[in-house]
């Protein structure tokens, strides 16, 4: 199935009026589209650490039961580091949504097909390890009802993980802040007040 | 309640640097602990995981912790990473957090190939893991006697949180002992 949705169309619709969202993102193209959406100080975007997105997201998450956390990242991102769906799913974390955007291409390093071009199924490979939700997204409606999924507060079963198929493009690059200490202590702020970076 | 129950069992047991480094864990308030496995660690895993303060995150390589512990470390709460040093290799790139962020790290690593090994294919590792940790930017502490291991600890602790560093605690083969696998091919191990 030919992708149609666009990556920056579908992390605006998911980062749109995102309330108290806590947000982190993988290096390269999602980096720069949840930027592309509004920087914000509760967004952590990775310059390196590439497979480190969905474990990052988790830490946050435990440490932080009452937020919703989401993880936007791409799926060579994603498969570096594909042993943490099975940590992940061990844990259940009821916040965590984990939201991958599958352009088939290493996007940074001149547009090299992944794995996921050659057949490998990312939504199946967390779907055995037994994420509660998981959701594969090709058109606006699947859209939709993933940003009402990451936005569910309570009773939702988690954690979520959604692969969205979106269009091979190159885009161009909207930098977030890229000095780390500075993206962690205005988000330690921004969440935890300014005496977290008194501590 | 079950703190209560855990501290109870504690006093009755003998005291040993997996209690002693456990109690300063709790001391600190280190609520994510990340692991994997080692059998230098068992005990300690196993008063981690009976402690309702804390939540044990089995990773499936180490890397997974230093990248957690950072997101922990974002949203308010402190962790403590247990591996082996074969895990130490597992880690080196995820460490550019912790260089590039100032995110903290406590990382306790049993070693291997270092005092007595049987195993040769864990001397490589074993032998390398100071040398690597450090060209990350990694402090690195070594405790040798099980006396020096929580007193250590207690310092990497501090340098850790307070300094915004990550540290390592290399907890030396001379504390845990090497196991002579042979021994093992007549017996089913406990």
């Amino acid at each position: 199935m030919k992708a149609v949705l666009h990556r920056r169309e579908v992390v605006n619709a998911l980062l749109k009026d995102r309330g108290d969202l806590l947000v982190v993102a993988g290096l390269g193209s999602a980096a720069w589209d949840i930027t592309a959406a509004g920087d914000s100080a509760l967004s952590f975007p990775l310059w390196g650490a590439m497979g480190g997105a969905a474990m990052l997201g988790l830490g946050l998450a435990l440490a932080q039961p009452r937020r919703r956390v989401l993880v936007v990242t791409g799926d060579g991102e994603m498969l570096m580091g594909l042993g943490s769906l099975a940590a992940i799913a061990a844990q259940r974390p009821r916040n965590l949504a984990i939201v991958v955007l599958d352009n088939e291409r290493y996007g940074e390093t001149g547009m090299q097909a992944t794995h996921t071009a050659h057949g490998v199924d990312l939504a199946g490979m967390a779907k055995a390890a037994d994420f509660a939700q998981v959701l594969r997204v090709g058109g606006k409606p699947g859209v939709a009802q993933l940003r009402s999924r990451v936005y569910a507060k309570g009773k939702a079963a988690g954690p979520l993980f959604a692969q969205v198929k979106v269009v091979a493009e190159k885009l161009p690059l909207v930098l977030p802040p890229r000095e780390g200490t500075y993206l962690k202590n205005r988000f330690r702020i921004a969440l935890l007040g300014v005496s977290a970076a008194q501590d | 309640m079950k703190g209560a129950k855990l501290q109870k069992v504690a006093k009755d047991a003998p005291r040993g640097w997996p209690e002693e480094v456990h109690r300063l864990l709790r001391e600190h308030a280190i609520r994510q602990v990340a692991i994997v496995p080692d059998a230098g660690h068992a005990q300690l895993i196993r008063l981690c995981e009976a402690d309702t303060a804390m939540r044990v995150v089995r990773l499936t390589s180490e890397e997974q912790g230093v990248a957690l512990l950072a997101g922990a470390w974002l949203g308010g709460e402190k962790g403590v990473l247990l591996m082996q040093s074969s895990g130490v290799g597992n880690c080196i790139n995820m460490l550019s957090l912790n260089a590039s962020c100032s995110f903290p790290l406590l990382m306790l690593v049993t070693m291997r190939g270092d005092h007595g090994e049987f195993n040769p294919w864990q001397i490589p590792m074993g032998q390398a893991s100071q040398e690597v940790l450090e060209a990350m930017g990694v402090i690195v502490m070594r405790a040798d006697t099980p006396a020096e291991v929580a007193v250590t600890v207690r310092g990497a602790l501090g340098l850790a949180f307070n300094g915004q560093r990550a540290v390592a605690v290399l907890i030396g083969q001379k504390v845990l002992g090497a196991k002579d696998f042979r021994e093992l091919t007549h017996s089913v191990p406990e």
